[in-house]
């Protein structure tokens, strides 16, 4: 999914300035705390989140993930917003609330990929759902 | 082993402006390597956690790496409180986190074992009333010279 067809999904707004735009994912996460992101996300990500501090932006890229997108509106400080531009990654808002916002990008196709780490085989999820 | 390069970045407790500014450091030099992008995130989050843990949780410390064509050891010490159990502490969950911690976004009981996660290997000293040295390193795949 690109970040236009996110943006019209989430009806969201892009809050970074001079950041390319020609991005897409293949995954989100959702999360507020930035160590659960760490643990499990995967690359090619949008990370869907209330918590809109420069750590978000940190983790973001310690992480690799590709895009951010707060809901209920809430906007970071012009600060972090500078430090995403720095890092190349584009910050968008949905006054959509983190279920909402969760739910419209599951019902475009995306999905959690559960990252497994450097560990032994990965069992392959058989099941779509029951 | 041509070509090592180490260095330094000191951290100060409770300075969340600049948390994450050391990974990201240390990110950027591997990047200028061209180490494989699945390393450099690997290694950045295990970094990036154990610097948050010197941030929230010690008075002040220090990240040391050194880096050759096939390995990154990194060394973050710290002066601070100690970890009074450490196996306690590797447990998936367990925080001391208090709740201003956690509306920042952290405490979820993840960092020390995303650092083992993350890591090929990963030590842990701890002495109480002085401080804590976590002590981990990942291989780099490529570079040919790799064996074991
Ligand atoms: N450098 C340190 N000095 C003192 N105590 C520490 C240090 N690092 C970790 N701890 C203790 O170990 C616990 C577990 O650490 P860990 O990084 O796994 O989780 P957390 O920091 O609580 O939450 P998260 O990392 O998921 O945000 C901490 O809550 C804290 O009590
Ligand atoms: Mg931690």
């Amino acid at each position: 999914m690109n970040l236009a067809e996110i943006l019209d999904t989430l009806n969201a707004s892009v809050l970074t300035d001079k950041v390319t735009l020609q991005k897409s994912v293949e995954n989100a996460y959702c999360a507020d705390l930035m160590s659960d992101v760490l643990s499990f996300s995967t690359t090619k990500s949008i990370l869907v989140t209330g918590l809109t501090n420069a750590q978000v932006i940190r983790t973001a890229e310690m992480a690799a993930i590709e895009m951010i997108v707060f809901v209920q509106g809430k906007r970071p400080d012009s600060q972090t917003i500078r430090l995403a531009e720095e890092k190349q990654i584009p910050l968008l808002v949905t006054d959509l609330s983190m279920f909402e916002a969760c739910g419209k990008l599951y019902e475009r196709g995306l999905r959690s990929k559960l990252h497994r780490h450097n560990q032994t085989p990965t069992i392959k999820c058989q099941a779509k759902s029951h | 082993m041509t070509n090592t390069e180490e260095g330094v970045f000191f951290l100060t407790g409770k300075d969340f402006t600049n948390a994450g500014a050391a990974s990201s450091s240390l990110k950027g030099i591997l990047e200028r390597r061209g180490v494989p992008p699945d390393i450099i995130r690997r290694m950045a989050i295990a970094a990036f956690e154990a610097e948050l843990n010197v941030i929230i949780y010690a008075v002040a410390g220090m990240m040391k790496y050194r880096v050759t064509d096939t390995e990154i050891f990194v060394t973050v010490q710290d002066m601070g409180q100690g970890i009074p159990d450490i196996e306690l502490a590797m447990t998936e969950g367990y925080s001391t986190a208090t709740d201003h911690i956690r509306e920042m976004g952290f405490g979820s009981g993840m960092g020390l074992p995303n650092i083992k996660k993350s890591t090929d290997n990963l030590a842990i000293n701890s002495v109480m009333g002085e401080g804590t040295t976590l002590e981990f390193f990942i291989r780099i795949r490529s570079g040919g010279t790799e064996q074991a």
